[in-house]
């Protein structure tokens, strides 16, 4: 068994790791407090390589494998959330579909420009009354001779409303089946194609520089060809695509997890109390000792996971698990990091208080950790 | 301009440092291997320096094998191609030594400027540089900051500080730079640099490659020989300056580090 990760992975990951600490550890803390997306952050991820990382040389991606990507996602997440959640979902969500659904027109058109950095692009799946039950998507496309009229509306959409966004992937019904469940499919809509409106949404716990939208669709009219694969397939597409995205939440949970382990490492062997660094209390080693052990399990699983992937093995039980204790084991170490830092990781001022609140996305978004377990008991023939 | 940039591998500065048992040398397990902060100025300068003449960077690098991540490092930055020397013998080499395989591989290069960091972060010798501008017989630039090269590619015009003054020096080529902070930001390896490295030309060269004789070289040929390493003393707790008013605590803080620090 092979644990060593290629010389191009650790060229990666020192090399994200720097620009994470210098470019976006200075701003991360002000942009949460504003709530604010950062083009300039955005424009220097981009410069660096960070989208389209797995997508081929051909249509402009980095043609990287599945364990470099979820490398660089888990270092960026190392020191902030947000900016993961720009990366991951822009990666995992907006270029996806795009390039394993889309025909050869649909990727030369979007592909190059979303790889580059230049553009984003949303993933509308969740709606206000469809989340969990994803499948219950009431956006309706009807097709009207050659154009899909949609209506609808979609919400929690990451990355859909930024001045550099170009468009969404939508489910939605286009149909009933000849079993009389609804016939989904993905639609392709443009930005700035009329009766298409995202609106930002603000008051975020966390993750509060990522930009989320509601997008609404009021008979707004796309081509024909604006369908993503053949009709009818749009849910199976978007859980495939969640099954990919969930290695990417999971490597923000390892980030985040990391983040705050090595913030409260450091912190417990400067703060002196009772005349001595509080890491040498038991109690306090202790728990650094169960995050370093929490956080080698999570990375093991998870690099497992991607390495399925790229091994081209089913990988669905895995992704799921590792999604699922990721997330809870940064669950655990943000709460011990704050713990360590006593008063002072109550305040802004110390990152660990961003990663406390920044960690609980991660057990809701892309499936719930109820859903995950859903997922593995299926998968494990327990449901 | 065809350029080389000798590159350093040193233990990451953020790395805990521990002595090994036998009170002459560091533990090296756990350390995190990173390009010479100086080195990487070097490199930088160099792709600055090819985007606007032309022409192609080179690196060199000295050491075990690990040292070829380092090399790639730089290849991913965007230099051209690498060379390593490495060979068992080289083990414990000094600086003058170091200088020596160095200018062995120099003297079959092309180049109208060399790079080297100023000092290596680790031994802090900074002799490397000026002892292989002294072996290949060319002007030597120490601590450079700024560098400007003539239209023709065929001098430079260089900056060193000095006591807050600035010595603007100019040399014909070829030439040797030593690197100091200040003369740019390093850019970083970008993901499709990194690609790219994959499938640039990297050579490694033992001593006898090069056609040096190995008894010169490694720990039994050292000019200098280190008798033993201590950690530096426990930082002393700090001193907060009292006083009502800035002004106060300003004259305080003069009056301490006249007395007490002897700064001034
Ligand atoms: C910041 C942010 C970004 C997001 N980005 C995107 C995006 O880019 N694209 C997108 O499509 N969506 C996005 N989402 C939506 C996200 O995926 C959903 O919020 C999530 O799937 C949960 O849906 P819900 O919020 O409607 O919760 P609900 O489904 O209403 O769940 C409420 C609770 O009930 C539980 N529950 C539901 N069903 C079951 C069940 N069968 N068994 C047991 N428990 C159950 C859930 O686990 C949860 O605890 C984002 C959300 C946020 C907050």
């Amino acid at each position: 068994m092979d644990f060593s990760l290629s010389m191009e992975q650790e060229i990666l990951r020192n090399s994200v790791r720097d620009f994470a600490e210098k470019e976006i550890r200075p701003v991360a803390r002000e942009l949460d407090e504003k709530e604010e997306f950062s083009h300039e952050t955005m424009q220097k991820m981009a410069e660096l390589g960070l989208f389209g990382m797995f997508v081929s040389e051909k249509y402009g991606g980095q043609g990287m494998d599945y364990v470099s990507y979820i490398i660089a996602t888990e270092e960026i997440a190392r020191v902030d959330g947000s900016h993961a959640a720009t990366v991951a979902a822009a990666n995992s969500l907006g270029v996806g579909p795009l390039y394993y659904f889309g025909n050869e027109e649909q990727k030369v058109k979007y592909l190059p420009k979303l790889c580059s950095g230049e553009a984003l692009w949303g993933f509308g799946l969740t709606e206000p009354n469809a989340g969990s039950d994803a499948g219950n998507s009431k956006t309706t496309g009807v097709l009207e001779k050659d154009q899909w009229v949609v209506n609808g509306s979609k919400i929690f959409i990451t990355n859909a409303s930024t001045r550099i966004t170009t468009g969404v992937t939508a489910l939605c019904r286009t149909g009933t089946r000849e079993d009389g469940r609804p016939e989904l499919s993905c639609i392709l809509i443009e930005m700035g194609t009329p009766g298409f409106e995202a609106r930002e949404m603000h008051g975020k716990l966390m993750w509060r520089a990522s930009n989320t939208s509601e997008l609404y669709f009021d008979d707004c009219r796309v081509p024909q060809e604006n369908l993503l694969g053949p009709r009818g397939n749009g849910f199976h597409q978007m859980m495939q695509t969640l099954d990919g995205g969930r290695l990417s939440i999971g490597a923000m949970g390892l980030g985040g997890a990391q983040g705050c382990f090595d913030l409260s490492l450091q912190y417990s062997r400067e703060r002196e109390q009772f005349g001595k660094p509080i890491s040498n209390f038991q109690v306090n080693a202790f728990k650094l000792a169960d995050m370093a052990l929490e956080i080698e399990c999570a990375r093991l699983i998870l690099y497992k996971a991607c390495w399925l992937r790229d091994n081209e093995k089913p990988f669905s039980k895995e992704a799921a698990m590792a999604k699922l204790h990721c997330s809870e084991v940064m669950y655990r170490c943000a709460n011990h990091a704050v713990q360590l830092h006593g008063g002072y990781g109550l305040m802004k001022e110390y990152d660990v208080e961003r990663f406390y609140r920044d960690q609980k996305l991660l057990e809701i978004g892309e499936g719930t950790s109820e859903v995950q377990r859903i997922v593995i008991s299926r998968l494990i023939g327990a449901l | 301009m065809n350029i080389v940039v000798c590159l350093k591998q040193v233990p990451d500065t953020e790395t805990q440092i521990k002595i090994g048992p036998d009170n002459k040398s560091i533990v090296t397990d756990d350390i995190k291997w990173v390009i010479n902060p100086y080195d990487e100025f070097g490199v930088e300068e160099a792709l600055q320096l090819k985007e606007k003449f032309g022409g192609e960077v080179t690196v060199v690098g000295m050491g075990p094998k690990r040292v070829t991540e380092s090399i790639r490092t730089a290849l991913a930055m965007g230099a051209d191609k690498g060379i390593l020397i490495t060979d068992d013998a080289l083990e414990g080499s000094d600086s003058l030594a170091t200088a020596k395989a160095l200018a062995a591989v120099l003297k079959d290069l092309e180049y109208d400027l060399i790079f080297t960091g100023q000092r290596g972060v680790d031994d802090d010798m900074g002799v490397v540089g000026p002892a292989l501008a002294e072996l290949l017989g060319i002007p030597n630039l120490s601590l450079i900051v700024k560098v400007e090269a003539a239209e023709d590619g065929k001098s430079v015009k260089v900056n060193r500080p000095v006591e807050g003054e600035t010595l603007v020096i100019e040399s014909s080529l070829p030439a040797l730079i030593t690197a100091q902070k200040g003369l740019n930001e390093p850019r970083y390896a970008s993901l499709p640099g990194i690609m790219k490295a994959k499938k640039k030309p990297l050579e490694e060269k033992t001593l006898g490659d090069l056609g040096l004789d190995a008894a010169q070289f490694g720990e039994g040929a050292r000019k200098l020989k280190i008798l033993e390493m201590t950690p530096p003393p426990e930082r002393a707790a700090g001193k907060i300056v009292e006083g009502e008013t800035p002004q106060e605590k300003a004259a305080e803080l003069a009056k301490l580090l006249h007395e007490e620090a002897k700064v001034f």
